[in-house]
């Protein structure tokens, strides 16, 4: 079997007395979508932070496409095609829709240090912002600013954007929060074909989601995984049963 | 170099140190209670001084000016927080900037309606004035310890203030988490108003005992308040403890190296030219120091609340 | 509706306006105004690239405005006296052209620019306001301190510098020049705010963090701006001394920093023109208000705060409506 994408090994954060991360170890392999579950306060999102960059951990490793990349920064580990969606919608809010998909198509093409051919004049960065806008179903809202688009419409912007870096993973956090019942449906059916591009690492609550969606399931109690395996597994897992799924048992 | 000049010039740090540690608790303390930045805190440490003067001059009494100098800050602190600052509270710090240097033009200008451009002048007071000697057979002017002493007192009354009293705890608890204070049921507009005008009393305070030994004009403020947010930045913005250590060092540092540096560079330059340098270097010393603090830990010696 | 164009054609020729009429009306000291107001607007223009459209409150682009003043008086008086300001390694003499005095002004601004902000802008926010505010102070010190260039008293410029083919002795051969440097700094801010360089720039003020995470670092870009700003506020002091044919050590006061900022507040943050706008109104409040009271810098601080409190869009918001977002 091929060495997986993303690789994370023994990786620790805590904060102060608080362990939010405790000897964390994960794989995301090609061509799967690899769910990370847990109840709130489990330590998911601290966990995403870690592996994008954003958060430095206090130990651990962290390998993407087989290098090391525990040194690099949010932007360096974005560029080498780490993508990542942001639980609260992370945008340039004065911006349009199409812009902020721009920028992603900028930072794919390389340099940002172009000074002067004005960007909303370079078919290189609309035309492919636009086709991925399309993708996600919203170009035609392209030329309104992120800060008036609804919140289902901000969630998708935010997977345009990751699509648009042409990135080999993708991080999403919690991408269904606030969807409703039909916009998750779609995203699912989205998500579903995207996996073949890229894999997908991801954070959610929407159990219907993630049990149609994930190939594995990683279960995050406390900051430890206390589970791991197919959503089978997972499902008769008893200790997952007793830590996490039965509370949450309607 | 005599020792005694070396003690001399240590003490002297000690009480630039010492005054600039009271703009910066105040500074420091409305930064990390109400996230505020304010330009105008050097314009209280103006009317402390003017407000000491006029009052000593018309009494004879310097006593009676320093009450006069804390009241007329805090004062002066508490109407502009009602009428200005607590506007400026969910704004961005562009906004807090202008703003708050809008009041130093009011102020500055008002000052010198009210009291015109000749600088005022105010004596020590006579059971201060004389000096006691120094080993090494030099005087010491005791007002200036007088200075020292005060600034102490201030710094520890601030740390029982903040560390064992109800409204210290509720400043600590506005630092952590502004909405739980609310939601405590605490009275948060009355708190800000309290920190802004212990802050402006503070610098006043200090405006007020450095008004006898320098003079009082319009204008006096603002370097003293560029140093004190030298003072912030090194100690970390928000920390008490921060300014203390940051203001003594700044004091320090800046004294010592007007002494010392331009005889270093006397040695190795010749005279003229190495005094000429060397004070030249000397006044960019603290800054220096800033950075080298900066670029080795960007949030200060004591970052407050991470 | 979009009224930004035609509002914007009416404060770009208003110094033009203010100018000609001066001439008119054989008003000369009109034409020192109309000047001023673009000097200032050029050194705001600067300053908005890096506040306007990178959120980079700097309260210290008074130095690099002194920075360009300096160089034109030093080069000057170095040039009148034919002293060279250098003998090694190589000789450089001083000089009366302006091209040359910008280049030097652009590159020693540039060069304390990239200095300061590497270490100002591994902070945000507060620290960088405060540090900015005192790295000018430091290097406003440095120049009272220094007795060879003035020291307190500030240096004279004994001759104004001039510019082939434009008679810069006379004041509207001088205000031409200053307008046309203008017009120039004018549209190297809109080309940059047009490009990639812009956007990137403008995501940095709006969302650090998505910048970053699409793969953009935001220090190098802002960094980047930061020197360009400082470059071009210094081009603006250079024209500032030689105007006043004084370089004086209140060019980089902390006053002057605050000035710049309340320039472009006054204008309106970010827009093409805000700082001409605010240039204008600027020096008006201030011969309007200053000849009629000698306590208008209080009028000045009452209108700021209103300006601030009221009316945050500042002249060109009030007149052109809410800036458009492509």
């Amino acid at each position: 079997m091929a060495d997986p994408i993303l690789a994370i090994r023994n990786l620790n954060k805590s904060f102060g007395a608080l362990k939010a991360t405790d000897d964390v170890s994960l794989d995301l392999r090609h061509g799967e979508i690899h769910a990370l579950i847990g109840p709130n306060g489990a330590g998911k999102t601290t966990l995403i932070h870690q592996i994008s960059g954003s958060l430095k951990p206090d130990a651990g490793r962290i390998e993407f496409m087989g290098a090391d990349v525990t040194g690099l920064s949010l932007s360096q580990r974005a560029r080498s095609g780490l993508g990542r969606s942001f639980q609260i919608s992370s945008l340039a809010l004065e911006f349009s829709a199409l812009r902020n998909v721009m920028l992603a198509v900028q930072s794919y093409q390389g340099s940002s240090f172009r000074f002067f051919k004005p960007v909303m004049r370079d078919a290189s960065l609309i035309d492919p912002a636009m086709a991925v806008l399309e993708r996600v179903g919203i170009a035609d809202r392209a030329h309104v600013a992120a800060s008036e688009l609804s919140h289902g419409e901000r969630r998708k912007l935010e997977i345009a954007i990751a699509l648009a870096m042409k990135s080999r993973a993708f991080l999403f956090d919690e991408p269904m929060a606030g969807m409703g019942p039909e916009g998750s449906k779609q995203l699912t059916t989205f998500l579903d074909e995207l996996r073949g591009e890229a894999p997908i690492l991801l954070v959610e609550h929407d159990m219907d989601a993630v049990f149609a969606l994930a190939d594995r399931i990683s279960v995050l109690v406390y900051g430890r995984v206390i589970a791991s395996g197919t959503v089978d597994e997972i499902r008769s897992d008893p200790e997952v049963r007793r830590a996490y799924l039965g509370e949450h048992a309607e | 170099m005599s020792s005694a000049l070396l003690i001399e010039q240590l003490l002297n740090g000690l009480q630039f140190g010492v005054m600039l540690f009271l703009m910066a608790a105040g500074l420091t303390l409305i930064f990390g209670v109400m996230g505020l930045i304010n330009l105008a805190h050097g314009s209280f440490y103006m009317i402390g001084a003017f407000a000491c003067a006029a009052v000593a001059a018309w009494t004879g009494s310097f006593w009676l000016g320093l009450v006069a100098s804390l009241a007329a800050a805090a004062a002066a602190g508490a109407i502009v927080e009602i009428l200005v600052v607590r506007r400026l509270y969910e704004r961005d710090h562009l906004d807090q900037v202008l703003a708050t240097f809008a009041l130093i033009l009011i102020f500055s200008e008002g000052t010198r309606w009210l009291f015109g451009s000749f600088p005022l002048y105010l004596d020590i007071p006579p059971v201060l004035s004389g000096a006691i000697p120094l080993p090494g057979g030099a005087q010491y002017p005791l007002y200036r310890l007088a200075i020292i002493a005060a600034g102490i007192l201030v710094a520890i009354g601030l740390y029982l203030l903040i560390s064992w009293t109800r409204i210290g705890m509720r400043i600590r608890a506005g630092e952590s988490d502004r909405e739980m204070i609310g939601a405590l049921g605490v009275d948060i507009g009355s708190l800000y108003t309290l920190v802004f005008a212990l802050g402006a009393a503070l610098a006043g305070l200090a405006g007020a005992m450095v008004g006898a030994l320098q003079s009082v004009q319009v204008g006096m403020g603002e370097p003293v308040l560029i140093l004190a947010f030298v003072v912030i930045v090194i100690g970390g913005i928000g920390s008490i403890k921060g300014a203390l250590v940051g203001a003594v060092l700044v004091g320090l540092v800046d004294t010592l190296g007007r002494l010392l540096l331009p005889k270093l560079f006397a040695i190795a330059m010749g005279p003229s030219e190495g005094a000429t340098v060397g004070a030249a270097v000397a006044s960019m010393l603290i800054y220096i120091v800033m950075a080298l603090i900066l670029a080795l830990r960007p949030q200060g010696l004591f970052p407050a609340n991470t | 509706m979009n009224r930004s164009i035609p509002v914007n054609v009416v404060l770009a020729l208003l110094p033009v306006g203010i100018a000609l009429g001066a001439v008119a009306f054989d008003e000369p000291f009109f034409v020192t105004l109309a000047t001023r107001m673009a000097i200032l607007a050029l050194a705001a223009t600067g300053l908005n690239l890096a506040l306007g459209l990178g959120g980079l409150v700097s309260f210290g682009h008074a130095a690099f405005f002194g920075i360009g003043g300096y160089a034109a008086g030093i080069l000057a008086t170095h040039a009148l006296y034919m002293q060279p300001i250098l003998t090694w390694p190589v000789e450089i003499g001083g000089t009366d052209s302006m091209p040359a005095i910008w280049l030097v002004a652009v590159v020693v601004a540039g060069l304390v620019a990239l200095g300061t902000g590497a270490i100002s802008l591994r902070t945000s926010g507060v620290y960088f306001i405060m540090i900015t505010l005192a790295f000018a102070q430091m290097i406003y010190y440095f120049a009272i301190s220094w007795p060879a260039y003035g020291g307190e008293d500030g240096l004279s410029v004994p001759t104004r510098a001039v510019f082939p083919g434009v008679n810069t002795a006379t004041p509207m051969g001088f205000f031409a020049v200053c307008y046309g440097a203008l017009l120039v700094g004018v549209t190297i801010f809109a080309i940059l705010r047009a490009s990639r360089f812009g956007a990137a720039l403008q995501a940095a003020r709006q969302n650090e963090t998505r910048l970053a995470a699409v793969g953009i670092a935001p220090f190098r870009i802002k960094l980047v701006a930061f020197v360009l700003s400082a470059m071009l506020t210094a081009v603006a002091g250079a024209l500032f001394a030689d105007l006043n044919r004084f370089a004086s050590p209140s060019m980089m006061s902390w006053q002057m920093s605050g000035e710049l900022i309340v320039l472009i507040i006054l204008g309106g943050t970010g827009r093409l023109f805000g700082p001409v706008a605010g240039a204008v109104l600027f020096v008006l409040i201030e011969h309007l208000l200053g000849g009629a009271t000698e306590r208008w810098q209080l009028f000045l601080g009452l209108i700021l705060l209103g300006v601030v409190l009221f009316a945050r869009g500042g002249m060109v918001g009030l007149l052109a409506g809410k800036p458009r977002h492509g």
